[in-house]
């Protein structure tokens, strides 16, 4: 479906991830961070570019291999991204919800 | 949920997950650890209570020696005889750690790690560990502490919990 985030118009699955990662920007990403209660700073954008980057070369995204990046640990991506570290993180990054149940 | 927004006053929605292990064959193991991370990825709390063989899975001299049975393991289908040939258990214990590497699931010892970053508490049961003579030494750093039943039950107190066996 279509909806209204940052000032433009994007196209969303039922749980509110990204179609289609050319919409994605800056501004969509705050307007997706407000609505999941996280405000962006300096470590939460590396994280962003971090999986952005991930998933453009193809690599399943885990929990283990964020804390294996160098980019942040474990417990920090708890942190940043309360209530679903992965979840939120992807979806706020523009790209699909990861399959991992890991 | 039209638009992904979690309602976590949602009535029925899982708020916390008590998992009980009380086995160390190493696919017991992993079907806990997975459980409990897994619900720390969703946003609900997740404990796990180390009781019996359990144990074996937190205490250092041992957590990266489990293995997976191949007797009394009809899913296997290694037939009992052959099953209990010697090294067939470490074959078959090879085989699956190979397989959970390629998965990116890490060894008992680096899991622990992680659930403990993750914010999973983990609890020694006290009877178990006076059975067998461990003392809190013996047990890795991840370690929340020692609970009886009771102190176990407590936790578990709250709407939205669910305690598993395993």
């Amino acid at each position: 479906m279509e909806t209204q985030i940052g000032g433009s118009s994007v196209e969303v699955t039922d749980e509110g991830y990204l179609k289609d990662i050319n919409q994605w920007s800056r501004e969509v990403a705050i307007g997706i961070a407000e609505k999941e209660g996280v405000t962006l700073a300096d470590d939460h954008w590396k994280v962003l570019e971090f999986l952005q980057n991930q998933y453009k070369n193809g690599t399943p995204l885990t929990i283990r291999s964020v804390g294996k990046s160098g980019v942040c640990s474990i417990k920090e991506l708890y942190a940043l991204f309360p209530d679903g570290p992965l979840k939120k993180s992807t979806k706020i990054a523009g790209i699909p919800k990861p399959v991992s149940c890991i | 949920m039209g638009t992904g927004d979690v309602n976590v006053h949602e009535p029925g929605k899982i708020k916390k997950m008590m998992l009980i292990l009380s086995k160390a064959t190493l696919d017991n193991v992993y079907a806990c650890f997975i459980l409990a991370n897994g619900a720390r990825m969703e946003g609900i709390e997740s404990e796990i209570f180390f009781t019996f063989f359990g144990l074996n899975a937190i205490e250092k001299s041992k957590l990266e020696s489990l293995r997976v049975a191949t007797v009394g393991n009809p899913a296997m289908r290694i037939p009992t005889l052959i099953g209990g040939l010697p090294g067939m258990e470490a074959l078959a214990t090879k085989m699956m750690k190979k397989e959970m590497d390629e998965l990116d699931i890490p060894p008992v010892g680096e899991f622990l790690e992680m659930l403990s970053a993750s914010g999973t508490k983990m609890w020694a049961c006290k009877l178990a560990m006076d059975m067998f003579h461990v003392e809190e030494s013996d047990i890795v750093d991840e370690l929340d502490g020692v609970l009886t039943v009771g102190g176990f039950y407590e936790r578990a107190a709250g709407e939205g919990t669910h305690v598993i066996f395993i």
